[in-house]
C-alpha cells in the first residue's frame, strides 16, 4: 500500500488533529516504513495455519456482574479540562 | 403506479444486567450526570476492559428465543470514531462474528397469513454517553452514566413491507425480551431505540430502491408515523421524476416531520479491527444447553399454556401475553384467587381501562394482585356486585385503598338479610301507583321501571336477582 500526502490529510480528518507541513511529510514516511515492515509477515507461509486476532492461547476471561464501583465524581472530573454541573464540557458539537 | 414499502430495523436494546460490559460501574437509570463512571469507562489511558458474563448469557438467550445460530467463536472489534459520546475514541462492538445470525420472528401478514421476519445477526455493543447542550454558555456538556451500559444491536432482514408489520415485530421483540428478562424495554428510558431503513420500489420490482435511515424513533407511534412520511416522501420525490439520496434522517414528533441529518461525511470510515483488549470467547454446547434450560417461558409459550391449560379463549392470551407486567399481574391474583376467565375480564377490561385513563404505562402499574384478586372475590361471592367493584378497583388503583376496607367503611356491602328488602319494596311499590297499575294492565315492561326504583332505594347493595323476585311475589 502506498501513503500520500491526500492519505494522510484524510488520517488527520478522521482523527481530528491539524499537522503542519514537516509533520506531514515526516508522517507520510513513517507511516510508509511501518507499513512495509509490516509487508515482511506476507512473505512467511501461513497455509494451513488458522487465522487468528490473539496471539495468546486465552479466551473467556470474564467477571461477575457485581457492582464494584462507587460513585467518584471528584476524581473522574479531575482529568477534565472544563467541567461545569457535575459534567465534562466541551466545545459545541451539532448533530 | 403501485409502490411497495421495503423495510429493514435496527433495534438497539439496553441490558437488565447490574453493571456495564466491561466495568463495575452500576447501570441504574437516572443518576446524578457522571456518578456511575470509573476509569475504564472514561476511557483514561492504560486501563483494561473486562467483560460482564451476563452480557454473553443474556445475548444467547436473546438469539435462542428468536431462532438464531450461536456463534461458538466470538470476538469484539473496534469501531474507530472521534466524538465527544466515546471517551475511548473507539466503540467496542462486534462486526465480522457477531454472536447470533440467521434468527426469525414470527408476525401476521396483511392476509392473516404467519410471516417470518429473518434476523440478519445479534452483537454485543456498548452504550455512549450523553451530550447535552448548553445554551448559556454555548457548549456541550457530556454525562458518562450511560456509556458502557451493554447492548444488543439486532439487525433485521430487510423483510417489513408496512408499518402494521414493523409495529408488530417490536411487540414481539419487546416481549420477548421482556419475559426472558434481557431488558425492561423502557422507550422512555432509551433501553429500546429502533432506526428503519426504508425505501420503496415498483410493485413487482425485484431490485431495491436507495434507502435511507430514520434515527430518533422513541415510541412504537412515532415510528409508525414516521414510516407513513417517510414513504410518502420518497414516493412523491419518485413520481416528480426525482432521485432519492442515501441519507440518515432524523424524525421530529411534535413538527411531524424527519429532517436530513448533516452527513459526517468521511466520519462512517471506521477502520474496524479486532479488539485487541479483549480475548476471544468460545461458547460451548454446555453453555448453550444450560441457557436454554434456565430460559423463562416466553410470550408464545404462555399463550399455548393460558389456552390449553385454562381454556382462556385465543384473543384473550393475545392480549395478556403483549406486555410482562400483565402476565405477572394475570399469573399472582390467579394464584390468589383462581377463576382464570375472570382475572383476564378484569385485567383487560377494567385495569386497562384505568391504565389507559391515567396514561399510566403497565411496566409503572402500582396495582398489586392482592388488591385485585380481593376485589374480584368480593364480586365472586356476592360480597358487592359489578359495579361496585369497579368503583372500588378505580379507588384502589388512583388511591391505593384497602378494598376489603374501604368497603367496609363505606358501607358498600350488598346486604345479605333478605327479610329487610321487603319493606323498602313494598314502600316503592306504594309510592309508584301509576307504574302498578301499568304493570296489572299487561304493559310487563313497566316493571323494568319498578326495578330501577327499587335498586335505587336499597343503593344498588341488593342483589337484583332477589329484588326482582320479591317484586313479582308482591305484585302478581
Ligand atoms: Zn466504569
Amino acid at each position: 500500500m502506498q501513503i500520500d500526502k491526500n492519505l494522510v490529510m484524510y488520517l488527520e480528518k478522521l482523527g481530528r488533529i491539524e499537522l503542519s507541513e514537516e509533520q506531514r511529510t515526516a508522517s507520510e514516511k513513517d507511516l510508509q516504513d511501518i507499513l512495509t515492515y509490516i509487508d515482511t509477515l506476507n512473505e512467511l507461509n501461513t497455509d494451513g495455519v488458522e487465522p487468528a486476532s490473539h496471539s495468546f492461547p486465552v479466551a473467556n476471561v470474564m467477571r461477575q456482574d457485581c457492582v464494584t464501583n462507587t460513585a467518584q465524581r471528584e476524581a473522574v472530573l479531575q482529568n477534565a479540562p472544563n467541567e461545569k454541573d457535575g459534567c465534562f464540557v466541551v466545545p459545541k458539537t451539532v448533530e | 403506479m403501485e409502490w411497495e414499502i421495503v423495510m429493514g430495523l435496527e433495534v438497539h436494546t439496553e441490558l437488565a444486567t447490574e453493571t456495564k460490559i466491561f466495568c463495575g460501574c452500576s447501570t441504574a437509570f437516572g443518576g446524578e450526570p457522571n456518578t456511575h463512571v470509573c476509569e475504564i469507562c472514561s476511557g483514561l489511558p492504560g486501563t483494561l476492559p473486562l467483560l460482564n458474563q451476563r452480557v454473553v448469557e443474556f445475548a444467547v438467550r436473546t438469539g435462542l428465543a428468536t431462532n438464531c445460530e450461536i456463534t461458538r467463536k466470538n470476538k469484539f472489534d473496534r469501531k474507530n470514531y472521534f466524538y465527544p459520546d466515546l471517551p475511548k475514541a473507539y466503540q467496542i462492538s462486534q462486526l465480522y462474528l457477531p454472536i447470533c445470525r440467521n434468527g426469525f420472528v414470527e408476525i401476521t401478514d396483511a392476509d392473516g397469513n404467519p410471516k417470518k421476519i429473518g434476523i440478519h445477526e445479534i452483537h454485543m455493543e456498548e452504550d455512549a454517553g450523553k451530550l447535552i447542550h448548553d445554551e448559556f454558555d454555548d457548549c456541550t456538556l457530556v454525562d458518562y452514566n450511560r456509556c458502557g451500559v451493554p447492548l444488543l444491536e439486532i439487525v433485521s432482514e430487510p423483510d417489513f413491507r408496512s408499518a402494521d408489520e414493523v409495529l408488530q415485530y417490536l411487540e414481539k421483540l419487546r416481549a420477548i425480551l421482556q419475559f426472558t428478562g434481557v431488558s425492561d424495554c423502557k422507550m422512555q428510558e432509551g433501553s429500546l431505540r429502533a432506526d428503519v431503513n426504508l425505501s420503496v420500489r415498483p410493485k413487482g420490482q425485484k431490485e431495491f430502491g436507495t434507502r435511507t435511515e430514520m434515527k430518533n424513533l422513541n415510541s412504537f407511534r412515532a415510528i409508525g408515523r414516521a414510516i407513513a412520511y417517510e414513504a410518502n416522501r420518497q414516493i412523491e420525490l419518485l413520481e416528480d421524476g426525482e432521485k432519492i439520496v442515501q441519507e440518515t434522517r432524523r424524525w421530529d414528533d411534535n413538527k411531524g416531520y424527519s429532517y436530513a441529518m448533516r452527513s459526517k461525511e468521511d466520519a462512517q470510515d471506521y477502520k474496524y479491527f479486532p479488539e485487541p483488549d479483549l480475548p476471544p470467547i468460545e461458547i460451548s454446547e454446555e453453555t448453550i444447553e444450560s441457557i436454554r434450560s434456565a430460559m423463562p417461558e416466553l410470550p408464545e409459550q404462555k399463550k399455548r399454556r393460558y389456552i390449553d391449560e385454562l381454556g382462556l379463549p385465543e384473543y384473550d392470551t393475545s392480549i395478556l401475553t403483549s406486555d410482562k407486567a400483565y402476565v405477572s399481574l394475570f399469573e399472582e391474583t390467579l394464584a390468589l384467587c383462581g377463576s382464570p376467565k375472570d382475572v383476564a375480564n378484569w385485567i383487560m377490561g377494567e385495569v386497562m381501562k384505568l391504565l389507559n385513563d391515567t396514561a399510566t404505562l403497565p411496566e409503572n402499574m402500582e396495582l398489586s394482585p392482592k388488591d385485585l384478586a380481593a376485589v374480584i372475590q368480593m364480586v365472586k361471592s356476592n360480597k358487592i356486585n359489578r359495579g361496585t367493584g369497579k368503583t372500588v378497583l378505580e379507588k384502589v388503583f388512583t388511591e391505593g385503598v384497602d378494598p376489603e376496607k374501604y368497603v367496609a367503611d363505606n358501607n358498600l356491602a350488598q346486604i345479605t338479610d333478605l327479610s329487610a328488602l321487603r319493606p323498602v319494596i313494598e314502600e316503592v311499590i306504594a309510592a309508584n301507583e301509576k307504574s302498578v297499575t301499568e304493570y296489572k294492565s299487561g304493559k310487563t315492561q313497566a316493571i323494568g321501571y319498578l326495578m330501577g326504583q327499587a335498586m335505587r332505594a336499597l343503593k344498588g347493595k341488593a342483589p337484583a336477582q332477589e329484588v326482582q323476585k320479591l317484586l313479582h311475589e308482591i305484585l302478581d
